[in-house]
C-alpha cells in the first residue's frame, strides 16, 4: 500500500492499526480458549477433550439467565459458577480415575464431549438467540473494530495470565499446588492434601473455561451446540505449541499464533487465517516437540550446564 | 490315505501356527469353528434379508477397515491416533478424483490402487514427521486430530469452481460424487453394487483380518507390542523404534485408505464431514468398545454400533436419532471407566479364568464332565 502514491500515508497507518486490532482479537481469543486447558494439562498432565464443551457450558450458563432477564454481568457470573461446579463434579466422578492413564483420559473426556454437546442440542434445541455485543465500535479511517472483542477481551486475557502468575508463585496455595505436581509423594509426606490440590486445580481450569464461555457469549453471534470445537481446536494448537509451562507457554504460543492468524485473516480472509494457525502448529510440533516453553527450559538447562 | 490325512493336519497346524499367538484372542479349534460358521452365516445373510439391509451392512464392513486401522496401531503399538479418518478421507477423495477423470473400468481400477497409494503415502509422510521428530504419546494424538481438522477446514471451502482437478469438482460442503467400484478392463466392467459389493467387502475383510492376525503374531508383531509396553527398553535392545512405528503407522494408513475407497464408492459420495471431529471420534469409540487388542472385537463393535446408529436414525427403537451420539459417547465413557480393555478382551479373560478354575476342579472329578463344555 505504501508503494501506491494515490494512497496517503494515513491509510497504511490505518491498515496497520487494523492488523494490530485483528492481532489483539486473535491473541485474546487464543489465550482465553487455552488457559483452562493449559492449567489442567500443565499441572495434571490430563488433556481434557471436553474443554470446548466446558466453555460451551459457560456460554449457555450465561445466555440462558440473560435471556430470562438477568443483567449481562450477573449472567456471566452465573455462567462461571455453573461451569466450575460442573467441573468439580466431573473431576470427582470421572477424571480422577485417569490420573495415571493419560491416553485413556483423552478418550474418556472425548466421550464426555459427545454427550455434552449432543445433550445441549437435545435440551435447548439447535441454537439460542445471540446476545448483542456490548460497548459498540471504534472507528478509524475506513475501518471500525468492536471495542469489546478487540480491546476489552485481550486486556482481560492479559489480566487472567497475570493473576495466574501471582496465584501460582506468590500464594501458599500456588506453592502447594506446584509441589503436588512436581512430586506428589513428597508433597503428601509434607502434609499436603494432594487430592484436594487436584480438585482445586481442575476447578480453576473449569472456572477459566466458564469465564471464557461467559465472556464470549456476547461475541459469538449465534449460539449453537457445536461451537465447542472452535474453542477446542485453538486451545489444542496453543497448548501443543506452548508446551508444558502454563503461563509462559500460553503467552508465547498465543502471541506467535495470533500474529499468523491475524496476518492470514487480514490478507486472505478468516478461513486462511485458521489454516495458517493449524499449519504453524504442525510445523512447530515437528521442530519443537515439547513446545516453546519446553524449548526454553531445555535451553536454560544447557546454559546452566555450560556455566 | 492316512498319509494324506497326516499331511493335511500338518499343514493345517502350520497355518494355525501363523494365525495364532500371544497377541490375539481366539487361539483354539472351537474359535476357528465358530469363525467359519460366522463367515458362512454372513455369506448367507443377504439371502435372508432385504436389499436395504444388505447395502447398509456393506457400509459397516467398509467402516470396519477404519476400525482395524486404529486397532492395529493403538492396540498393538500404543500409538493413539485421532486422525485415522484423515487417511480414510484422503483416499476416498483421491479415488473420486481419479475415477471421475478416467471413467473407464481400467480408470476406476487404477483409481483404487492410486487412492490406496495416496492414503498410504500421506500416512507415511505424517508418520515420518512425527516419529523421527520425537513427537510422542498425547502429542501424537493431538497432532493427528489437528491434521484431520486442517483437512476438514480446507475441504469445506473448496466449493468454488476453481477447486477442480480435471473433471472432478471438489465441491466444498456439498461434497463430491464418487464412481462405483468396477472390475474390468477398458469400457467393459462389472460394477460392484448391492450384494456384489457386500460379498467383495466381506471377502476383503476376512482376508485382511487373517492377514493382520499373521502380522501381529509374527516377529514384527512382537516388536510392536514391545514398543507399546516399554519404548525405552525396546530401543536399548537395539530396535529402531522410530522406523518400526513408521511402518506400523503406514500400514494403519493403508488400512484406513482401503476403507475410505470402499466407503466412498459405497455411497458414491464423499464430503468434508469425514474429517470432522464427530466422525473422527467414531473409530475411537468402536475400537475402545470392542477391545483395542482384539481385531475381531473392533470389527464386531463397528458393525453393532453403526447398526444401532442407522436404526436410531431411521426411527427404529424407542428414542429419536438425536440420542445416537449420546449413547455412543456414553458407551465410550462407560467402557473406559469400567472395562478399560474393551468388551472382547474382558470377556475372553473371564472365560479363561472360568476354564482355569474348572480344570482345577476337573482334576478331582471324572474327565467326562469336561466334555459338556
Amino acid at each position: 500500500m505504501i508503494t501506491t502514491p494515490a494512497v496517503p500515508l494515513t491509510a497504511s497507518v490505518y491498515s496497520l492499526l487494523a492488523f494490530f486490532f485483528q492481532f489483539l482479537d486473535s491473541f485474546g481469543f487464543i489465550v482465553l480458549a487455552t488457559v483452562g486447558l493449559a492449567i489442567i494439562f500443565g499441572m495434571m498432565g490430563v488433556i481434557n477433550l471436553a474443554h470446548g464443551e466446558f466453555i460451551l457450558i459457560g456460554v449457555y450458563g450465561t445466555a440462558l439467565p440473560y435471556h430470562a432477564g438477568v443483567p449481562l454481568p450477573a449472567a456471566m457470573v452465573v455462567g462461571v459458577l455453573v461451569t466450575t461446579v460442573f467441573g468439580v463434579v466431573i473431576e470427582r466422578t470421572i477424571v480422577h480415575r485417569f490420573y495415571d492413564r493419560l491416553l485413556d483420559s483423552m478418550v474418556a473426556t472425548w466421550g464426555l464431549a459427545l454427550i455434552i454437546s449432543q445433550g445441549l442440542l437435545i435440551v435447548f434445541g439447535s441454537s439460542l438467540d445471540s446476545i448483542s455485543t456490548p460497548l459498540g465500535n471504534i472507528g478509524y479511517g475506513p475501518f471500525s473494530s468492536s471495542i469489546y472483542s478487540k480491546i476489552v477481551l485481550p486486556l482481560i486475557a492479559l489480566l487472567v495470565l497475570g493473576g495466574l502468575y501471582l496465584l501460582f508463585t506468590r500464594t501458599n496455595f500456588g506453592i502447594k499446588a506446584r509441589a503436588t505436581i512436581e512430586d506428589p509423594e513428597t508433597a503428601r509426606a509434607m502434609g499436603i492434601d494432594t487430592d484436594r490440590m487436584y480438585v482445586a486445580t481442575f476447578a480453576i481450569g473449569s472456572a477459566l473455561a466458564g469465564l471464557t464461555g461467559a465472556l464470549y457469549a456476547p461475541a459469538l453471534g449465534s449460539i449453537t451446540p457445536n461451537r465447542g470445537s472452535t474453542f477446542l481446536v485453538e486451545a489444542f494448537v496453543a497448548v501443543v505449541v506452548g508446551g508444558p509451562s502454563v503461563i509462559i507457554g500460553t503467552l508465547t504460543a498465543s502471541g506467535v499464533l495470533g500474529v499468523f492468524n491475524a496476518a492470514g485473516s487480514i490478507l486472505f480472509g478468516t478461513f486462511i487465517g485458521q489454516m495458517f494457525l493449524l499449519m504453524v502448529a504442525i510445523v512447530a510440533l515437528r521442530v519443537l516437540p515439547s513446545g516453546i516453553s519446553g524449548y526454553i527450559d531445555h535451553w536454560q538447562q544447557r546454559r546452566r550446564a555450560d556455566e | 490315505m492316512s498319509d494324506n490325512g497326516l499331511a493335511e493336519t500338518a499343514s493345517l497346524d502350520r497355518i494355525r501356527g501363523w494365525l495364532e499367538g500371544p497377541n490375539t484372542y481366539g487361539n483354539s479349534l472351537p474359535f476357528w469353528g465358530a469363525f467359519v460358521v460366522g463367515v458362512v452365516a454372513l455369506a448367507a445373510y443377504p439371502q435372508l434379508v432385504g436389499v436395504y439391509t444388505t447395502i447398509q451392512s456393506a457400509r459397516y464392513f467398509a467402516l470396519a477397515f477404519l476400525a482395524l486401522s486404529l486397532c492395529f496401531i493403538w492396540g498393538y503399538a500404543g500409538i493413539l491416533s485421532f486422525g485415522q479418518v484423515a487417511f480414510f478421507g484422503v483416499a476416498a477423495y483421491a479415488f473420486g478424483i481419479i475415477g471421475l477423470n478416467f471413467s473407464s473400468a481400467t480408470g476406476i481400477m487404477a483409481g483404487l490402487v492410486g487412492a490406496v497409494v495416496v492414503g498410504t503415502a500421506a500416512a507415511a509422510i505424517v508418520g515420518y514427521f512425527m516419529f523421527y521428530g520425537g513427537v510422542r504419546d498425547t502429542y501424537v494424538t493431538i497432532m493427528t486430530l489437528v491434521i484431520a481438522l486442517v483437512l476438514n477446514t480446507f475441504m469445506a471451502q473448496t466449493a468454488g469452481s476453481e477447486w477442480a482437478i480435471g473433471a472432478a469438482q471438489l465441491g466444498g460442503f456439498n461434497g463430491m460424487d464418487i464412481p462405483s467400484l468396477t472390475l474390468g478392463v477398458g469400457q467393459t466392467g462389472f460394477e460392484l453394487e448391492r450384494a456384489a459389493l457386500y460379498y467383495t467387502l466381506l471377502g476383503a475383510l476376512v482376508v485382511t483380518y487373517l492377514g493382520l492376525r499373521v502380522l501381529v503374531n509374527s516377529r514384527f508383531g512382537l516388536t510392536m507390542v514391545a514398543i507399546r509396553e516399554d519404548e525405552a527398553r525396546t530401543e536399548t535392545f537395539g530396535y529402531n523404534v522410530p522406523f518400526v512405528k513408521l511402518v506400523v503407522f503406514t500400514v494403519g494408513g493403508a488400512l484406513a485408505a482401503v476403507g475410505g475407497v470402499f466407503y466412498g464408492s459405497w455411497g458414491n459420495y464423499i464430503d468434508p464431514t469425514v474429517f470432522g471431529i464427530a466422525f473422527a471420534a467414531l473409530p475411537v469409540v468402536w475400537v475402545s468398545v470392542g477391545g483395542r487388542e482384539s481385531l475381531l472385537g473392533a470389527i464386531g463393535a463397528t458393525v453393532l454400533i453403526e447398526r444401532m446408529r442407522t436404526e436410531l436414525s431411521s426411527g427404529i427403537g424407542p428414542i429419536g436419532s438425536e440420542w445416537a451420539l449420546v449413547i455412543v459417547g456414553g458407551l465410550l465413557l462407560g467402557v473406559i471407566l469400567f472395562m478399560p480393555a474393551g468388551v472382547v478382551p474382558t470377556v475372553a479373560d473371564k472365560i479363561e479364568t472360568f476354564r482355569a478354575r474348572r480344570s482345577e476342579k476337573g482334576q478331582s472329578t471324572p474327565p467326562t464332565e469336561e466334555a459338556v463344555e
